[in-house]
């Protein structure tokens, strides 16, 4: 039983390397949109270079 | 990207790391900490008080010594306050106002209590759901100024919305909720690992030194629970009784923290009982339920943030032939502007050079582009498709379209509804009871037993916070609202949800409902001798002073003479005024005739067909000589109106026509439209009078206009639905707009509205049922501290979870129709 006295303090260890793994993911915006990133696996084009202005006018410079 | 350190350009504290934030001062990018240093840094400076920086630099110590001395000064300046909030009746001025930290309703009676005591204060609606106060202010007696610094002092930081987009700060909440919820989880799951031996342990002797190691240990994972997962529980808390007044996050701060520490306490003294579990359980799932109930509130927010998006912060003047950038917000009505391909319009304003395409989608859900000649009105917020244009402005600011929809969005989400405030009272005079209630329990189990004293208090505080009453309401609401939203049907008032649950009736307006609205000239037929340009020119210019689509077809289909002078409007008859000296009148045959003094004569009624079209009508333009010439009208039936008409039906909704056409005319559209009941030649008093009949009858009556032609009838219907389009959208005085010019969604609305009500329904008898059974229960000991905590929290997730149904259901039919409209995209 005494094997417990340094389990414990292990397991909380990785409880604690677990929690900053979470801030971490939280921080970085990793949980922010959880629906979009699915679905750019299924786009065709690679990333695209910039867009003309023309096109997309919401993502010209200006905004 | 901010290098980390920057101090923001207003209020020289360090900005957080990671976040971008920038004000546009004079054509610069400046880092900001804050949206609210952002919002007064660019009013201050595009008010020409840019000096106020300078000076600023010149003592930044002492801007250290009292941090942000001057947040809410801008708000004190009247010239400023009138750029940015609504004129409302009696010179009084409303705003619509982010409240960050708002959590739960609870918040929201502090922010309403906080407001209602200043003088001055007319109106406040706050709600929790969507965290937005509507305030009505009195500005010769209270400053705005003043009345954002009583928010900011009871703990709710208030961001006032002028098409200022909040999803930043909703993701920084959403963050840090995410971040407290994951340390309540774990910790919680920890110290259930640790719980099982020690029940266990307990009946089959545990090693004494094993079971004090475990209650340590327990403890130690506990404390970041409590004091970090919980804090946010504490702060309402602390922020209500400041304001003296109590709020849900009394009773569960004080069940927290009396269980904790008298946990704490007992662990290291080493005998007693411990509630480690139920602390962390209760933290745990509390938060998840304020987690969910977040997530929902920011969904319906997002609708009408993303709205207000759309607009451009920049545009393109025209000044002596010379193009320049300048912000959005300078602009001013009687600019031009030089719009140029694939570009997003930037006011209000006419056409006055180019022949465009516009991608209006954003604003009604037409997918297709519209042409926009020289003189046609093009909107803030959509997009130019084909050749630039040049344009002149016509409204700017609050004024423009777009932000009429944003403001009735938001209107709608910020009102509480009757049955909300209900519910609200009922919460708060539960609240008072329960911490009363809580105290004769633990004084009655004193004398009875005083071992179980403890838990059993603790059971009582936790398990009967009304937090699961107080949200029934508003969140299905809010999703009902932010669902129809999408599909572009606007709810301007959310009671009107209520009462169109209950409708029996229907009452059409003809003209632009059923039919597009979208009068033609087909035929013009002369009875004098004038040619038939000039009976259009004629007609043209008379009808040009009309509002009614007719008047918009004759405007179509030819250039008036001349203006017209004196026109008057005879309601559900015609117009009447001069042109070229004459006398004209124009509308039914009768009225037409009536202005040859006596005679009733026409031409031979032979020579007026009747016509088998379904969707056409004749109109008569007469003179003091007689009548001058018959104009055959065709208004084409919309496609979906007899599926509308049917949907409606088989909800039970019996549709009535009541309309100023012709009889055939209006015969011919009941017919094919399926509707049984029709009533013509009625003038706007008629209507109303059918209106009220068929209301003394006992119906609850729904009626559907074209927007401003019909406002009598629109004002006294129950339910008032008005297909909205352009500028007629600001001034509407409906209940819900179908923006997207269809019927389509009709019936929908009207199943959901009543899924609302069922919603509701449920969501109060279910909180109410919990409340009332499981208070005795608590109160008589047989509820243990942990089950309290797992009760409490699901009695609020369910009410959520079952409001949040309303929302979803919609989005997924309407799916594949979306991708054609960009906004659910703009990121």
């Amino acid at each position: 039983m005494e094997i417990l006295f340094v389990l414990i303090p292990l397991g909380l260890v990785l409880v604690g390397f677990g929690l900053w793994a979470f801030f971490w993911a939280a921080g970085d915006g990793q949980f922010d949109d959880l629906d979009s990133p699915g679905w750019t696996v299924l786009e065709d084009d690679a990333p695209r270079a910039p867009p003309a202005a023309t096109e997309r006018p919401d993502e010209a410079p200006p905004r | 990207m901010t290098v980390a350190g920057t101090p923001c350009f207003h209020c020289g504290e360090p900005i957080p790391r990671g976040l971008v934030i920038h004000a546009r001062i004079s054509g610069r990018d400046e880092p900001v900490c804050c949206h609210g240093c952002k919002a007064v840094a660019e009013f201050i400076t595009g008010a020409g008080l840019g000096d106020y920086y300078r000076y600023r630099d010149a003592s930044s110590s002492r801007a250290d010594e009292t941090p942000r001395p001057d947040r809410w000064a801008a708000y004190d300046r009247p010239e400023l306050v009138e750029r940015l909030t609504r004129a409302e009746p009696n010179g009084a001025r409303s705003i619509t106002v982010l409240l960050e930290g708002l959590r739960c309703a609870a918040c929201s009676w502090l922010a309403d209590k906080a407001l209602s005591l200043q003088s001055g204060v007319l109106d406040v609606s706050v709600n929790p759901a969507t965290a937005r106060a509507r305030l009505v202010w009195d500005p010769a007696r209270v400053r705005l100024g003043d009345l954002l610094r009583v928010l900011e002092h009871v703990g709710l930081r208030p961001h006032p919305l002028a098409g200022e987009p909040s999803e930043q700060l909703a993701l920084l909440e959403r963050r840090s909720a995410l971040k407290r919820l994951a340390v309540a989880g774990f910790g919680n799951m920890q110290v259930m690992m640790f719980a099982v031996p020690l029940y266990f342990g307990d009946a089959g002797g545990m090693d004494p030194t094993m079971r004090e190691y475990m209650r340590l240990v327990s403890m130690l994972v506990s404390i970041p629970v409590a004091l970090y997962a919980g804090w946010p529980f504490y702060q309402g808390a602390w922020h209500a009784l400041r304001a003296r007044s109590i709020s849900m996050d009394v009773p569960v701060s004080l069940g927290i923290v009396l269980a904790f520490v008298a946990s704490v306490w007992n662990a290291l003294r080493g005998h007693g009982e411990v509630y480690f579990d139920s602390v962390t359980m209760f933290v745990f799932f509390l938060g998840l339920g304020r987690y969910i109930e977040m997530i929902a509130r920011h969904r319906a927010g997002s609708v009408a943030d993303a709205l207000a998006r759309l607009a451009p912060v920049t545009a393109r003047r025209l000044r002596g032939g010379q193009a320049e950038d300048v912000q959005a917000i300078e602009l001013a009505v009687g600019d031009e502007l030089l719009v140029r391909t694939g570009e997003v319009f930037a006011a209000d304003g006419v056409v006055i050079e180019g022949e465009g395409r516009v991608d209006e989608s954003m604003l009604t859900g037409e997918s297709a582009a519209i042409a926009k000649p020289p003189g046609a009105p093009v909107h803030q917020g959509t997009q130019n498709l084909a050749a630039p244009l040049k344009v002149r402005v016509a409204a700017v600011a609050g004024n423009t379209v777009l932000s009429g929809i944003v403001a009735l969005l938001e209107r709608a989400q910020a009102e509480r509804p009757r049955l909300a405030k209900a519910a609200d009272h009922a919460a708060a005079w539960f609240l008072s009871r329960i911490l009363v209630g809580a105290a004769i329990v633990f004084a009655v189990w004193w004398y009875v037993d005083p071992s179980r004293a403890f838990s059993a208090t603790l059971a009582v505080l936790v398990v009967t916070c009304p937090c699961a009453l107080s949200l029934a309401t508003p969140t299905a609401l809010a999703a009902a609202t932010a669902s129809l939203a999408r599909r572009g049907v606007l709810v301007a008032h959310t009671d009107a949800i209520e009462t169109l649950s209950k409708a029996t009736h229907v009452l059409w307006d003809k003209t632009g409902t059923l039919t597009k609205g979208l009068v033609r000239v087909e035929e013009v037929r002369p009875l004098a001798e004038f040619s038939t340009a000039q009976a259009l020119a004629w007609a043209g210019a008379l009808e040009q002073m009309s509002e009614h689509p007719i008047g918009r077809a004759f405007l179509a289909s030819g250039k008036p003479a001349a203006a017209a002078s004196g026109v008057e409007v005879h309601a559900g008859r015609g117009l009447e005024g001069r042109v070229d000296g004459r006398r004209l009148r124009i509308g039914t045959r009768a009225f037409a005739a009536e202005l040859q003094a006596g005679q009733a004569g026409g031409p031979p009624s032979a020579s007026l067909p009747g016509g088998d079209a379904a969707e056409e009508s004749w109109v008569y333009l007469g003179s003091e000589q007689g009548l001058l010439a018959a104009f055959r009208l065709t208004d084409p039936l919309r496609p979906e109106a007899r599926d509308c008409v049917a949907g409606l039906a088989a909800l039970g909704l019996r549709s009535e026509i009541a309309s100023g056409d012709e009889a055939a005319t209006v015969a011919r559209v009941a017919a094919r439209c399926g509707i049984d009941t029709h009533a013509a030649r009625l003038a706007p008093a008629d209507k109303l009078a059918r209106l009220k009949q068929l209301q003394a009858e006992g119906a609850v009556v729904v009626a559907v206009g074209d927007g401003i032609n019909d406002a009598p009838l629109l004002r006294g219907a129950d339910v008032a639905i008005a297909m909205g389009r352009g500028s007629a959208l600001a001034q509407t005085s409906a209940d819900l707009i179908l923006v997207r010019d269809s019927l389509e969604d009709l019936p929908h609305t009207a199943l959901l509205a009543r899924r609302t009500q069922r919603v509701i329904r449920q969501n109060l008898t279910w909180s109410i049922g919990y409340n009332l059974a499981a208070l005795p229960l608590a109160a008589l000991g047989f509820v243990p501290p942990w089950l309290a905590a797992i009760g409490m929290s699901l009695s609020s997730v369910v009410v959520v979870l079952n409001a949040m149904r309303l929302s979803r259901g919609s989005q997924s039919r309407r799916r594949p129709e979306w991708p054609a409209t960009p906004q659910p995209e703009v990121a």
